[in-house]
């Protein structure tokens, strides 16, 4: 009797989610074209700075307010987003060592130049095996060392999964790094690089921007485009739809054009997670380098990096 | 020990005024504390930048020289504690070096952390924000206990001597009597006084002991409970402690050989305890050379993939000079140099606590960089820097100046207090004569 309720709550709350989530992607998906022709231009310019750090003078009636975002508590921050838990899944056979994924984070992170949340490792287990690209993130292990090692509880694990770090409390002793085994977090050495506009930004352990000298750095799998509907970065500067993002408790995962039940996708691909037999229990997944999309071109793609 | 009028052991042994070797040797220990103090002035302002540590080699010599200095300081707890409880006596005139070399260690061990981290500014945090999950807050815990016994095992043993030295007050000058009367004047030598301290002597050399155990099987945590190749090792607090006490009983044989050189104290440290203490450093050698051979024989027998590319760039790669130097200077030669006799007079014994303090040194270093430089995740995306380590000179002026910091302590310790025990040295030496 108790099992029949429990798996009636369950169905519920999935339809309650999965209806939450389809209202959300109705109008604002980010991959319907912009009714660009209804728009009658105004004549009144104003200055911008592009995303490529250009200025550029747009029509004021091109302009649409942007929803204001609820700003984030360090505790909420802390806490994540109630009711999800999310998960990455990367598909290796789809990879091209475009590093799209990589610029379009640290771009929208200001990372420091030469370092990189998002390292495209060349892989191959052995001689004769065959080589492919391995982009890696942060793993957001559900058993992670780096948050067991911290002194001061700086770096975190939240109830969705996220692994985050408060660059206003970690100390920098750098015992996170040590204890990653991915390799995975990076270190302010010096005062980070930014524009006066970033740098004056208030720290929000949810954008991870601005970066702070002597403190450690790392992907964070955006939790502030998640929490406004938005896919992270890397996942939507993938054009070849390498990455996938979504909620295991919906069951979903999406790169944006394609979207599979993620329990699906794992089986039929034979997803699997890095280093298994550590027990991080990652949040990231693998997808095989099986019928691989593009020919392994390490010296031609290393070239025009 | 030749009869020596009392009189003669206190004149022999009351601090003395630096002379013209001194002065030098103080004065350039200062030049190298001024120094790091100036690299550490441009680490403060530039960040850790000015190092050459980054994000796959994030620990180097700040952290090889911490454990170095954790290490060096355990010999406190193996001269005046074990050596106490076991009821040894010929070892009461190196208790206040062994004990002299483990504070000022374990004081620099303390802000060589400080200087490691990015944010020193927020150190508080370890206290506002501590997680008791974490070995660094149990390192941070341990090594305030240690530092706090060690520091009272220093002090209750100097308080008959204080009140030896406040009777020569033309001898010691304003500052220094007020500073001896300040810290001893309570002393009266009351039949009283000597029950209370030595019960209390006797109980913190009893609780010394795990906690001198904690501070160096703590500070291997600091490796072991991370993942990577050649960190990963059940070995590992053992291997540590065993090192510890060999590089601090290398430390003592230096003091000791200048000490009495330099303060001619031949009647005070003699040659029997040359002897003594050079057996005492081949057996350390050997224990330590039997968790070295567990640590790298096993792993090098089965040469599993990660393991391999740490092992062989220690045996035969980029680290194998390196290797090969500790492992023969800070074990195999003083071994084969004090196992004979002739080895264990006190100038061959002096050149072999060298050989170990400075092979120990390069193995902690050892220890701590190739792991890094062997991730589990091919080094990609990162400047051609990031793949190698080698530390900058801001790096070597810190490191430099901590070491430098020490001795400094050690030396100005002994101008102002008796290094050898002058009231114990007293009463065995009664002892001595009834018997």
């Amino acid at each position: 009797m108790k099992t029949n309720e429990n798996s009636r709550r369950d169905f519920l709350a999935t339809t309650l989610i999965a209806g939450a989530a389809l209202a959300g992607c109705g109008t604002k998906s980010p991959f319907t074209p912009e009714e660009v022709a209804e728009i009658i231009p105004s004549g009144e310019m104003v200055k911008l700075l592009s995303v490529d750090g250009e200025i550029i003078e747009v029509d004021k009636a091109f302009l649409k307010p942007v929803p204001e975002m609820p700003s984030i508590t360090n505790e909420e921050a802390r806490i994540g987003i109630q009711g999800k838990k999310f998960a990455m899944v990367i598909d290796l056979s789809r990879c091209k060592n475009l590093k799209k994924c990589q610029s379009a984070c640290n771009h929208m992170h200001h990372v420091h130049p030469g370092q990189n949340w998002i390292k495209l490792n060349a892989m191959q287990e052995a001689d004769k095996t065959a080589p492919y690209w391995q982009p890696t993130t942060c793993m957001h292990c559900d058993e992670p060392p780096c948050v067991k090692v911290c002194p001061v509880d700086a770096t975190f694990k939240r109830k969705d999964g996220i692994v985050l770090i408060d660059s206003d409390r970690c100390v920098g002793c750098r015992f996170c790094m040590a204890a990653c085994p991915y390799s995975t977090r990076v270190f302010n050495w010096e005062e980070p690089k930014l524009e006066k506009e970033i740098a004056d930004q208030p720290y929000n352990c949810e954008t991870s921007v601005p970066q702070k000298k002597g403190t450690v750095g790392k992907c964070d799998f955006c939790p502030d485009m998640v929490r406004q509907g938005n896919l992270p970065h890397c996942v939507s500067a993938c054009p070849n739809g390498v990455f996938f993002f979504g909620d295991i408790l919906e069951d979903s995962v999406t790169n944006g054009a394609e979207t599979f039940r993620f329990s699906d996708l794992i089986k039929d691909k034979a997803g699997y997670r890095l280093m298994e037999d550590l027990g991080t229990k990652p949040s990231v997944y693998y997808l095989p380098p099986v019928n691989r999309n593009f020919p392994f071109e390490k010296e031609a793609s290393e070239g025009k990096a | 020990m030749e009869k020596i009028a009392e009189q003669k052991i206190i004149e022999d042994l009351l601090p003395q005024k630096f002379g013209k070797q001194g002065v030098i040797w103080v004065i350039s220990l200062l030049a190298m504390c001024a120094l790091g103090a100036y690299a550490y002035f441009r680490q403060l302002y530039y960040g850790l930048e000015v190092t050459n540590l980054r994000d796959y080699v994030s620990w180097g010599i700040y952290i090889s020289n911490f454990v170095f200095f954790v290490a060096i300081s355990l010999v406190g707890s193996l001269i005046t504690a074990v050596l106490r409880l076991s009821d040894v006596h010929w070892s009461t005139p190196l208790t206040r070096i062994a004990e002299i070399i483990a504070v000022s260690a374990i004081a620099f061990a303390g802000l060589i952390i400080i200087v490691d981290m990015g944010r020193p500014d927020r150190f508080y945090n370890l206290f506002t924000h501590g997680r008791l999950q974490s070995p660094i807050v149990w390192d941070v815990i341990v090594i305030t206990t240690y530092l706090l016994i060690s520091l009272l095992l220093l002090y209750f043993p100097l308080l008959p001597d204080l009140k030896i030295m406040i009777r020569y007050k033309d001898r010691n000058g304003k500052y220094l009597q007020k500073l001896y009367e300040f810290l001893g004047s309570f002393w009266k030598d009351k039949p009283e006084q000597f029950k209370i301290t030595d019960k209390a002597i006797n109980i913190l050399s009893i609780t010394i002991i795990p906690v001198a155990f904690a501070i160096h099987t703590v500070t291997s945590w600091l490796f072991a409970t991370t993942y990577r190749p050649g960190w990963d090792s059940t070995n590992f607090g053992a291997y540590f402690i065993s090192g510890a006490f060999l590089v601090g009983s290398g430390a003592v044989l230096i003091a000791m050989y200048v000490f009495r050189t330099h303060y001619k104290l031949e009647k005070y440290i003699t040659n029997d305890h040359f002897d003594k203490m050079g057996k005492i450093v081949v057996l350390l050698a050997l224990i330590y050379l039997y968790f070295n051979v567990n640590e790298f024989l096993v792993p090098a027998f089965k040469m599993k993939k990660s393991e391999e590319h740490h092992l062989m760039g220690l045996f035969t790669g980029e680290f194998a000079i390196a290797f090969w130097f500790a492992i023969s200077t800070a074990m195999l030669i003083p071994i084969l140099i004090l196992i004979f006799k002739k080895g264990r007079t006190p100038k061959a014994a002096f050149v072999a606590g060298i050989l170990v303090v400075v092979g120990s040194w390069f193995k902690r270093y050892l220890i701590v960089t190739p792991t890094l430089l062997h991730p589990f995740l091919p080094m990609s995306d990162v400047p051609e820097n990031y793949k190698h380590y080698f530390p900058s000179w801001e790096e070597w002026a810190i490191a430099g100046g901590s070491l430098a910091g020490a001795l400094l302590v050690i030396t100005f310790f002994a101008r102002i207090f008796p290094i050898i025990p002058i009231h114990e040295t007293i009463t065995e030496t009664n002892e001595h004569e009834k018997v």
